[in-house]
């Protein structure tokens, strides 16, 4: 889930853990992600939403501005904007700073394409505006494999006009594929050469991951050896993405646990409520801040919510000693590979996925719905491009 | 922590109150807090009005003998910055 905790203040009273009481769901999310348009410049082959094309339906910007409203009384502290490649809306910047200027603080996810000088100096202009370039490798070569040709060269443009303009420290966000994830050491150099913040998140099989997944998730070696890597590295902020990695041994830092319905969710380009940014499909819809009430009766009515907030049953996992750490892992993973939610993750550390996923039938997992990609890309199968085989069409 | 000296919430934190005590988020540093119970949010709430961490325990009606756990609670608080001293004041003054 996209939060970012600092380490809890001391109990001073017994009773309920605190995460007990977060597995309620809470009156307002602490946080949510907010995703501004499904248009994109790029077409990544593991966007979560499967952008590309802008919906006719979204949200004006005073319908925007409404979201903005409900979120300052429920005091949701700040949104992750993102999309779809947020700056391409024209009221980007109007939202934004209806935004940091209602104290709902933006945290927003850009690939950095239109993020030139003047921009870079508009947003050095906000306060409580914090700026995240997404880059999935830490080469040209690993990075535009996923993101596309010349993606690479753009974030780094991006990152050098944020320098520039004095952002300030801005953060570099990269998911977790099997072909960088031995790069980890040569992000942490880039990014100490801007002064940024790394922010190293979980791949899920989700929109376009759907197709991709299977190539790109980490093995069991490789779930390890990151494992340990950020065990040793505590400032680096995870979005408490990986809890079911820590089943290994001594828990990551986090709230480990899904926040999904609970104290985190997603508002998509249309207006719809998803119980997490992962799980953009109906089954997951708990309703539209267009809805009688806006967001907030989404958040407290819902029956989607209300079910994700009951207690969880471990299911298959009730036999396992690393249930109490790992939680039974993350519900949209589970769901876009065909598993039930009452199924271990399927990237189990202890292997307890593999012969579930051995019997998904070909053809049986859920398909990205909503699916926004541009339609020359729309129901191809996704192949990666391999180094050194890549043609340039002219 | 001095208890004699005098602390407020910082101004960039709001308090968003919990049935589990409150969230507290820092908009400057962006770091978010948990307060474990309604009391410590009845501490801090009273920093304000308080000459003394001291006296806004009293205020709260913590019993004396459990101050030690505020203490840390109050400690953690500050090294996230939720909390600041207020420079150059102490309830000691005279």
């Amino acid at each position: 889930m996209p939060l970012d905790v600092a380490a809890p203040v001391g109990r001073v009273t017994k009773g309920e853990t605190l995460v007990d009481q977060m597995r309620a769901g809470l009156d307002a999310p602490i946080c949510l992600t907010w995703e501004l348009t499904y248009a994109c410049n790029l077409a990544c082959v593991h966007c979560l939403s499967s952008s590309g094309r802008r919906d006719p339906r979204e949200l004006s910007t005073h319908e925007c501005f409404a979201v903005v409203d409900q979120l300052r009384d429920m005091q949701v502290f700040y949104v992750n904007i993102g999309g779809g490649e947020p700056m391409l809306r024209r009221d980007f910047f109007d939202v934004v700073e209806y935004a940091t200027t209602n104290q709902v603080g933006v945290k927003f996810s850009t690939n950095g394409t239109y993020l030139d000088p003047a921009a870079a100096r508009r947003l050095a202009a906000l306060d409580y505006l914090d700026v995240q370039i997404s880059l999935d490798g830490a080469t040209a070569e690993v990075n535009d494999a996923v993101r596309g040709d010349g993606s690479f060269r753009a974030a780094i443009a991006a990152m050098d006009h944020l320098a520039g303009a004095g952002v300030g420290p801005f953060k570099i966000s990269l998911v977790v594929t099997r072909h960088n994830v031995d790069q980890l050491d040569g992000y942490v150099a880039l990014a100490d050469r801007y002064g940024a913040q790394l922010r190293v998140t979980r791949l899920r099989p989700s929109g376009r991951g759907v197709g991709s997944w299977h190539d790109l998730h980490p093995t069991q070696a490789q779930q390890r050896q990151l494992y340990r890597w950020l065990l040793d590295r505590p400032n680096v902020l995870t979005g408490d993405s990986f809890f079911h990695l820590s089943a290994l041994g001594d828990p990551l830092p986090g709230l480990n646990l899904c926040g999904a319905g609970r104290v985190v969710c997603l508002i998509d380009p249309v207006g719809d409520v998803y119980a997490c940014p992962f799980v953009i499909h109906d089954e997951f819809r708990a309703g539209s801040v267009r809805d009688d009430g806006g967001f907030a009766a989404v958040w407290r009515r819902s029956e989607l919510f209300s079910s994700l907030r009951e207690p969880d049953s471990p299911g298959a996992c009730a036999s396992c000693g690393s249930y109490d750490s790992c939680q039974g892992g993350c519900m949209a993973a589970k769901f876009f590979v065909g598993l039930d939610l009452s199924d271990p993750d399927p990237e189990c550390v202890h292997d307890h996925a593999a012969p579930l996923l051995a019997a998904v039938a070909p053809g049986s997992t859920p398909q990205s719905s909503p699916d926004h990609s541009r339609r020359a890309a729309a129901g191809v199968p996704v192949t990666l491009r391999r180094s050194g085989t890549a043609v340039r069409s002219r | 922590m001095d208890l004699q000296q005098r602390y407020r919430l910082h101004p960039q934190v709001a308090l968003r109150p919990e049935p589990f005590g409150a969230l507290a988020y820092h908009f400057g540093n962006r770091r978010l807090s948990f307060l474990r119970s309604p009391e410590i949010l009845a501490v801090v709430e009273g920093l304000d009005d308080a000459t003394s961490v001291a006296a806004a325990l009293e205020a709260a009606e913590i019993d004396a003998g459990r101050w030690a756990a505020f203490e840390r609670a109050l400690a953690t608080l500050e090294e996230s910055e939720m909390i600041i001293a207020v420079a150059g004041e102490s309830g000691c003054a005279a």
